[in-house]
């Protein structure tokens, strides 16, 4: 099959005319008759320099296509045609990332879906990509913290960016891209690696412009080293913002069940951390399954003690604790089995899985028993779920 | 310096390197405690401690000019900010053609390049002060922050004619500035200088009107003055352009919502005739042609600020490098007019007819003829949500002779469709085509404000988009 192309599109039906994207493209890729303003794909370089200045939002389009639409065919649209669908193909979703390297990395990372990611029906619209290894943004960094305790086996850090003058608005669920400076042994720039934000849309500290990310140092690992060794002052520079399904639902009655292990609390704590600043009294409910070895070895362990039951139940759940049997986390799944049951029957819950790729197999077995147990279908429902924005999973 | 980036080390923000320049920094900052106390005094009314999430300039490169976040607005970082020099820029049109533009005030073209900037100028406060009680019957916390952005958006194209007149026209200037605080929207003894600011804004359909119409003579006004060949002008105008456009969305969607309601309610409650006004007014909703008189109304009181058809200031202005045509760059002609002629429609022997005159003496006209283009184009955009709604109505803009006050048409008395009558007949009719005491009392009467987030008023639909990408429930303005 022919390779699929992101293309950039103007709403006509939201587009007022004022042509102001026109004059900031610097490669007069943007141009207007008397009915529509369009964009040249052939000049279009994707430095998203006409975003931000668009008063209406019709400029941020876009759609994956075979065959891109002609400027003719722009000029003639009274409206935005739908995205295309093409059988057999995961990549025509949502736009997560306008850069191969950053689309591949997520299409890995959301392949335990079971098919294609659909953003909750209710989530916030999320930008992408409006800085890219050709136009990064520069962090500096605020502070760097260890998380696990000194004689645990993993270093997991928690690391506070501040993003200065630049606009970088990121909605809960998504990540940022971090290229360590220099080149490979084969002389090539490095890849760039993809981290959840660990912070609400409003920033660590509200009002300051800042995110947080939740990493892990791998041993020999060159990225998470680079990372993780970040002093406060340093700068560095990053992509993003990418990801465009796995994103909090908005309404405050969604009920969010999220499962996750290590770094993959890093998405929850943002999700969290936003319903306790913006709708503290939401109806809907928020569960976590967050496993882990030891308490020591559990990231955010103590702010999380301080989090309220009423905002968040909380199943932190340990498989290296002395004198217990080892337990993770779908075992913890299926011993609230019946409550889990009643709330995925529930056409307001969403599921979040986050973490290390061998996490998947059980929560998924996990899921099925319950289901079973309550005469549901797990094969049947989760597809539904998946098709209605209601079931993510991230791994890696 | 880095030009783009913005001072904040001085009181005002400026991209124009103004710590270095003590006279005119000292000049501003004397002008500044009078600029707040006017925006207390005559800023949006109530609202002065409300948190608003508005976007302010940071710098004047595509990714740092819009940044959001929330703000009082008597804390709004007003400032002066240029849109970046063009290396060799030359003066586009006029008898300077092709020499290079003025970074200074040619002196013999003084006093008629101050008076442009002072009529500029005094449209900036002028809307301000026009819209100060709208904040009290806003239909959403949506629209109140979209008003608030617009009212200090002016406020800041206040400040950037203002250092034009500080920066460059010396004492005159100082006094010009001064003057520009005074006048008063609607005083009987300061009115503002030009006829559609002095006019009430009485409710928020007359606010996207204005929005629509009157904020779309200024755009059409900034575009003329950013060819100018007095460079710092230019470049002062063409970042104003990039504000204007959000004035421009909010008067076109705030339209267009209100349309779309009415006829989603029509609808719903099976009316297919959109002349049944009573039926609609009962939905709670503003039927179509009360909408169709409110934008004749705007739109004649818009087309009054294009002074008159035939203008020898206007082509002096023009011949002067001064004061160019909308789009000058992209017309394809000589840019000097000395012997091009343009067709002007006039009322001759009982009829209207296109009379050719020296382009140059016609370049209002010009000027008008693009404004009503792109109004058109409005229009047309507002009669598709109609239309796919499935309701039989269509907006159109009135004859360019109805309802004038200033120009070769203001003695007549001409119909929408462009119909001569008698002054009597035409008083007689006013109220078929002008909205009559008795409409904007229904339209007063659904002016009721909505003050929780994601809600909005029964007669006006929500956005289909948010401000900077924000949900439908997003708090725009928390309240104090």
């Amino acid at each position: 099959m022919t390779a699929l192309i992101k293309q950039h599109l103007i709403d006509p039906e939201i587009c007022i005319r004022c042509y102001t994207c026109e004059e900031m493209c610097g490669r007069d890729a943007i141009s207007h008759n008397d009915d529509n303003v369009v964009v040249d794909i052939e000049k279009c370089a994707y430095c998203m320099d006409c975003i931000a200045p668009c008063p209406t939002g019709s400029i941020d389009n876009w759609r994956i296509v075979e065959t891109p639409y002609t400027l003719e065919e722009q000029l003639a649209w009274d409206e935005l045609p739908e995205q295309q669908e093409f059988a057999g193909d995961d990549d025509a979703g949502a736009l997560e990332a306008l850069e191969d390297e950053i689309e591949s990395l997520l299409a890995e990372a959301h392949a335990g879906t079971g098919g294609k990611p659909v953003a909750p029906k209710s989530a916030s619209k999320p930008s992408v990509n409006l800085f890219s290894r050709a136009h990064p943004a520069t962090a500096t960094v605020q502070g760097n913290f260890r998380l696990t305790a000194e004689d645990a086996e993993h270093d997991i850090r928690h690391i506070i960016l501040d993003l200065g003058d630049a606009a970088f608005p990121v909605v809960e669920g998504q990540s940022i891209g971090i290229v360590p400076p220099g080149k490979d042994d084969a002389g090539k720039p490095h890849a760039a690696r993809l981290y959840s934000v660990a912070s609400p849309r409003d920033g660590e500290r509200p009002g300051h412009n800042n995110l947080s990310l939740t990493v892990k140092r791998v041993p020999g690992g060159f990225g998470s080293n680079y990372v993780c060794d970040l002093k406060k002052g340093d700068t560095v520079e990053i992509t993003g913002p990418f990801g465009a399904t796995f994103l909090i639902p908005n309404d405050p009655g969604a009920n969010i069940i999220m499962i996750c292990t290590g770094t993959g609390s890093a998405p929850f704590r943002a999700f969290t951390e936003h319903r306790r600043r913006a709708m503290l009294s939401a109806p809907g409910r928020m569960l976590l399954f967050f496993g882990a070895r030891r308490p020591e070895e559990l990231p955010y362990f103590g702010p999380l003690k301080k989090v309220p039951k009423t905002l968040l139940e909380q199943h932190l759940v340990f498989s290296r604790l002395p004198d217990k049997p080892k337990e993770y986390v779908q075992d913890r799944m299926l011993t609230v089995a019946d409550d889990l049951a009643g709330l995925i029957g529930d056409d307001n819950t969403h599921v979040f899985i986050c973490g290390l790729k061998g996490m998947e197999t059980g929560v998924d077995e996990a899921f099925a028993a319950i289901c079973r147990k309550a005469g549901l279908d797990w094969s049947a429902l989760k597809p539904v779920m998946r098709a209605d924005g209601r079931y993510h999973v991230e791994t890696y | 310096m880095d030009m783009t980036d913005v001072d904040y080390s001085t009181k005002i923000p400026n991209n124009i390197g103004l710590a270095e320049d003590r006279r005119v920094l000292k000049a501003l900052e004397q002008w500044h405690p009078g600029y707040i106390d006017w925006w207390m005094q005559m800023g949006p009314e109530g609202f002065q401690e409300a948190e608003v999430y508005l976007r302010t300039a940071v710098s004047v490169d595509p990714k740092g000019w819009a940044r959001f976040g929330y703000v009082k607005m008597p804390e709004y970082r007003w400032g002066i900010l240029l849109a970046p020099a063009e290396e060799g820029r030359v003066i586009p049109f006029g008898a300077h053609k092709g020499e290079p533009a003025w970074q200074d005030v040619p002196g013999e073209h003084r006093a008629l390049l101050r008076r442009l900037i002072v009529i500029q100028g005094d449209t900036e406060p002028a809307s301000v002060e026009q819209q100060r009680h709208l904040g009290a019957t806003a239909p959403s916390l949506y629209d109140l922050r979209n008003l608030f952005q617009v009212n200090v958006e002016e406020g800041r194209h206040l400040w950037a004619m203002v250092y034009l007149l500080h920066k460059y026209f010396g004492r005159d200037g100082r006094e010009e500035a001064d003057e520009l605080l005074r006048r008063r929207s609607g005083s009987a003894d300061k009115p503002r200088m030009l006829g559609a600011f002095n006019e009430a804004t009485p409710d928020w359909l007359s606010f996207f009107m204005f929005t629509f119409f009157t904020d779309r003579d200024g755009k059409m006004q900034l575009e003329s003055l950013a060819q100018s060949g007095f460079d710092p002008l230019s470049r002062t105008c063409r970042f104003m352009l990039t504000e204007e456009a959000h004035h421009m969305f909010v008067g076109e969607t705030g339209v267009g919502r209100t349309i779309q309601r009415t006829c989603e309610a029509m609808k719903e409650a099976g009316i297919d005739d959109p002349n049944a006004i009573d039926q609609v007014r009962a939905l709670g909703v503003i039927d179509l042609p009360t909408i169709q008189k409110k934008l004749n109304l705007h739109f004649t009181l818009s087309l009054d600020l294009f002074g008159a058809e035939i203008s020898t200031n206007a082509a002096n202005a023009f011949t002067a490098g001064l004061k160019g045509r909308f789009e000058e760059t992209k017309i394809d002609d000589d840019h000097v007019l000395t012997d091009a002629t343009y067709p002007v429609l006039e009322y001759v022997d009982g009829r209207f007819e296109e009379v050719d005159h020296p382009a140059l003496s016609a370049i209002n006209m010009r000027l008008r003829d693009d404004y009503i283009k792109d109004c058109e184009k409005g229009v047309g955009r507002w009669n598709k949500i109609i239309e796919k709604t499935g309701v039989d109505f269509a907006l159109s803009l009135p004859h360019q002779a109805f309802h004038r006050h200033i120009g070769a048409f203001s003695s007549l008395s001409v119909s929408p469709t462009g119909e001569i009558m008698g002054k009597d007949e035409w008083d007689a009719r006013r109220n078929e085509w002008l909205p009559s005491a008795a409409d904007g009392d229904y339209i007063d009467s659904l002016m009721t404000p909505c003050r929780n987030p994601g809600d909005y008023a029964g007669w006006i639909a929500p956005p289909r988009v948010g401000i900077d990408s924000k949900p439908g429930d997003f708090e725009y303005v928390k309240l104090a």
